[in-house]
């Protein structure tokens, strides 16, 4: 099980904060492919991605447990 | 050190608490960044302000500013607060102070300091408008995306 963490306009469109995902040793890319055909999200091409807090690179690998977040362009300050 | 220097919170900001965690015998220079809210944006007349974090990983961030800055200037302490949540105009959203035996360096540590966290800090700013409202997208605020969803991918480090 993985965990998605959602955040600004992602979780507005979505309409929620979180989503567990049955998967483990799929990709970062992998599973935005899922996501993005499974809620119509477009612009999940365009977030950052996190694990367990630390970005990450689409290549990285995910093991069931992770907490993901998807992290659209930042606008703190 | 046992104060918390990196900090979210959903509170007005203590501006002098916040210097005094920065305050010591070796600074000759303190220098205080405030983010505060506008009311107007290219013509646009804004209400009020939200901001959501990814706190654990927001605060996560801002140390890791932090250990670049005392990377880049020797000697420097750097305390930030960023606050969440609703807040109205000229409220202050963000709070930087650096101290250093010079105020070079404090005054070049606390400009670096706010463009990192536009660049890597995972807060969001939606902006509620006269006339609407709209998640900002884009870290140098130059592109908000209309339906709310951004159509291009922001410019910045984000390594």
């Amino acid at each position: 099980m993985i965990t998605v963490l959602l955040f600004a306009q992602l979780q507005d469109s979505i309409g929620k904060e979180q989503i567990e995902m049955e998967a483990s040793n799929i990709s970062i890319s992998e599973l935005k492919e899922r996501l993005k055909s499974t809620y119509n999200l477009p612009q999940i091409d365009h977030v950052m991605i996190s694990v367990n807090e630390e970005y990450a690179l689409p290549g990285d690998m995910l093991s069931s447990g992770d907490v993901v977040a998807l992290i659209p362009p930042v606008s703190g300050g | 050190m046992d104060k918390v220097m990196f900090d979210i919170v959903d509170e007005p900001i203590q501006v002098g608490e916040l210097i005094e965690k920065v305050t010591r015998r070796e600074a000759g220079a303190i220098t205080t960044f405030l983010g505060t809210v506008r009311e107007w944006t290219k013509g646009r007349r804004t209400l009020y302000l939200e901001y959501q974090a990814y706190k654990p990983m927001a605060v996560k961030m801002l140390e890791q500013i932090g250990k670049e800055i005392k990377e880049k200037w020797e000697n420097t302490e750097v305390a930030i607060t960023h606050r969440v949540g609703r807040l109205d105009l000229s409220e202050v959203a963000v709070a930087i102070v650096v101290s250093s035996p010079h105020r070079k360096a404090a005054y070049e540590a606390n400009e670096y300091a706010i463009e990192r966290i536009k660049q890597i800090v995972p807060i969001w700013k939606k902006e509620h408008w006269e006339d609407g409202e709209t998640w900002i997208g884009d870290q140098l605020e130059q592109v908000p995306y209309p339906d709310g969803e951004p159509t291009k991918i922001g410019k910045g480090d984000m390594s």
